[in-house]
């Protein structure tokens, strides 16, 4: 009898700072924001209940267009983080020995050591006017008047896919290093050439990996608030920004915390309708790497 | 070269070194259309290097391979017409039975009604007929097998590779299997070259076994060949169990000796492989269970054969493993030697502790000269 309340006891210790993170940090303020969401401001200190602030959102053309925006440049980044991360992972999974393997991944790793911000001013002065790339173009003669690489889209994408690829080769290395090598000789051996033996067999193979990293990487992008800002500028018009302008400069909670819900429905609905369309589950992929 | 069309594999004098190790050394070797051929080694002797050169997977550094009689060095894997059986299978998961043995096809290029009558047709020669749309996780281990075989099949290849498919499998289906590849191979009449370390597997299956050691082949023969008149020591050793003695000539007389082993037993043998010995030369000597007679001694002592070698010794203990049963005798020297005997279960069986008379043959008694 003792000894089962010890297991049991033990068993509840475990799961109590995993429990304790889950409903103090997630489940308590998406409580108290979706209870925010839900107040309509009639006059000051006064409030109705009511969907008054998400039916503003769907109002406002400008709402909408920029998260309509934000959600087409992540799945862009997205799409390009996997074109460029599925080769790398690709070489390191499959290609590089075992030494060279270890070497790699930790290159990849390296840049997470220094914090996001730091790294948005290091793009920062690679492409502002007066930066590395536009003086040395202008060194070499290409170029006659300074360029400005910064503000503009192309440049959040690219700062973007820099932060996030690594979240893609992560769990595409995983699920790659588990394909037995015979795998692919035995795609070639049965008559397939090297297209065939990717679309046939690697890749769907790897489809669990790709989901996953696809989702993670997605998740990261449409949240995601420094990079659009640095790089993007004022005119970047990132749906966080959205956000953080209701709470901050407009001081109203109440509007951005609807806003908030609109994200995480959007992304939500997305990854849902991914997950539909490359026919996996959440289980067979996130909960698998 | 009119005989060329008559082998489907010919292999010319293949070389290949991994840095200055020499992996396969010239290697030749040509298989005739429809037998089993088996290449057996201990591991690491290069066997596998040399099957995935006939695979097109490593190119080797010299040397010709011809698949009926055309040379396929530069083709590229995909082009060769030599289909493999992986030693973990290597079964495409994500596809279910029919789409496995679809893939090949598909490859080809076959249209959709060619690949279904196929896939069936192939099924139900490997007499699993129901299973096209299971997935190959719900398929046991011995079916796996079969789909694999099938999935190489159905192509119709020139020859088939087989890579110790058995390894992974139990012992019962490991038994179970090695006379079903021997019935698939019949009914398909396809060449099949069977890698394996496994003595009994090779034995057992194939029309020819070649065996191979630190990159060369030293004997190819039949079964039969190979357990009776082995060439070469590591043959003797290597196929089938034995008893082994290293020691000195010490009489020559026309393909018989006499030797002195290292324990001081004294026997006669008969001269075997490549190179007379003479007086004083060190030999080694192979003497296989089944023919060391095992008696109580004292008991028919007179029905031994004068050319008989002959030995007094004490059972150390039996093996029993019924129709295989051995005893390890200790001989007066302190040696061991297995014999085979058979043990009925009754009174009059052999038990520990037992005086006993070995007695042998010269002509079984098989000296290698070192």
């Amino acid at each position: 009898m003792m000894q089962k309340d010890i297991k049991r006891l033990s068993l509840y210790l475990l799961f109590a700072p995993f429990a304790m993170w889950i409903t103090l940090l997630i489940i308590l303020p998406h409580l108290g924001m979706f209870y925010i969401s839900m107040r309509e401001k009639v006059a000051p200190r006064v409030y109705e209940f009511g969907f008054d602030n998400y039916i503003n959102f769907f109002n406002e053309p400008i709402y909408w267009n920029t998260l309509l925006r934000t959600g087409s440049m992540s799945l862009l980044v997205t799409v390009l983080a996997l074109l460029l991360g599925f080769p790398i992972a690709y070489y390191i999974a499959k290609i590089a020995g075992n030494r060279t393997r270890g070497a790699l991944f930790l290159m990849c790793l390296i840049p997470l050591w220094v914090s996001d911000l730091i790294r948005a001013f290091g793009w920062i002065l690679l492409l502002r006017e007066t930066g590395i790339i536009s003086s040395s173009l202008q060194w070499a003669g290409l170029i006659n008047t300074p360029i400005e690489f910064l503000y503009n889209d192309a440049t959040v994408i690219v700062g973007l896919v820099y932060t996030v690829i690594l979240f893609m080769i992560v769990p595409l290395v995983s699920t790659l290093d588990g394909m037995d090598d015979a795998m692919i000789e035995a795609g070639y051996n049965l008559g397939g050439n090297g297209p065939t033996v990717l679309r046939r067999i690697i890749i769907p193979y790897a489809m669990p990996g790709i989901v996953s990293g696809c989702i993670v990487v997605f998740m990261l992008t449409a949240g995601s608030y420094l990079t659009p800002i640095l790089l993007g500028g004022k005119n970047s018009s990132w749906f966080t920004e959205q956000i953080y302008d209701q709470f901050i400069t407009r001081y109203n909670w109440e509007s951005g915390a609807a806003f908030g819900f609109v994200l995480l429905a959007f992304t939500s609905l997305v990854i849902w309708i991914g997950l539909k369309l490359s026919g996996q589950t959440l289980n067979s992929t996130v909960a698998r790497s | 070269m009119q005989s060329t069309t008559e082998n489907d594999l010919e292999c010319i004098e293949i070389k290949k070194h991994f840095g200055s190790v020499r992996a396969v050394d010239d290697v030749s070797f040509d298989i005739p259309k429809g037998s089993f051929f088996s290449i057996l080694g201990p591991s690491g002797c290069g066997k596998t290097t040399l099957m995935r050169m006939i695979a097109g997977f490593e190119q080797p550094n010299s040397g010709d391979i011809r698949i009926k009689g055309k040379s396929v060095i530069g083709t590229p894997p995909n082009r060769r017409n030599v289909k493999m059986v992986f030693q973990h299978l290597a079964l495409f998961p994500m596809m279910n039975v029919y789409e496995n043995i679809a893939y090949g096809l598909r490859c080809a290029g076959a249209s959709k009604d060619v690949i279904r009558t196929k896939v069936h047709d192939v099924l139900a020669r490997i007499s699993l007929p129901d299973v096209a749309n299971r997935e190959i996780s719900q398929l046991s281990g011995g079916q796996k097998q079969r789909i694999a075989i099938a999935r190489c099949m159905v192509l119709d290849p020139d020859v088939l590779l087989l890579d110790e498919p058995l390894g992974a499998l139990d012992l019962k289906l490991r038994e179970a299997m090695k006379i079903e590849l021997k019935l698939l191979q019949h009914q398909f009449d396809t060449t099949f070259v069977y890698i394996t370390h496994d003595q009994s597997e090779a034995l057992v299956m194939s029309d020819h076994v070649a065996i191979m050691d630190k990159g060369k082949f030293v004997q190819i023969g039949t079964p039969q060949e190979l357990y009776h008149k082995p060439k070469a020591a590591f043959v003797a050793g290597f196929v089938g169990d034995t008893n082994r003695w290293a020691g000195r000539v010490t009489r020559v007389e026309d393909g018989a000796v006499e030797v002195e082993t290292e324990a001081g037993l004294t026997m006669r043998g008969s001269v075997r492989g490549a190179g007379a010995p003479s007086v004083g030369d060190a030999v080694h000597v192979f003497v296989r269970p089944e023919f060391i007679k095992a008696e109580k001694s004292g008991a028919d002592a007179q029905k031994i054969d004068a050319g008989h070698n002959v030995i007094e010794g004490k059972i150390d203990s039996i093996l029993f493993n019924g129709a295989n049963s051995r005893v390890l005798v200790r001989g007066r020297a302190g040696e061991l030697i297995e014999a085979d005997v058979v043990l009925t279960g009754g009174t009059e069986d052999l038990k520990p502790k037992d005086d006993v008379t070995l007695s042998w043959s010269a002509e079984q008694t098989m000296s290698f000269k070192v």
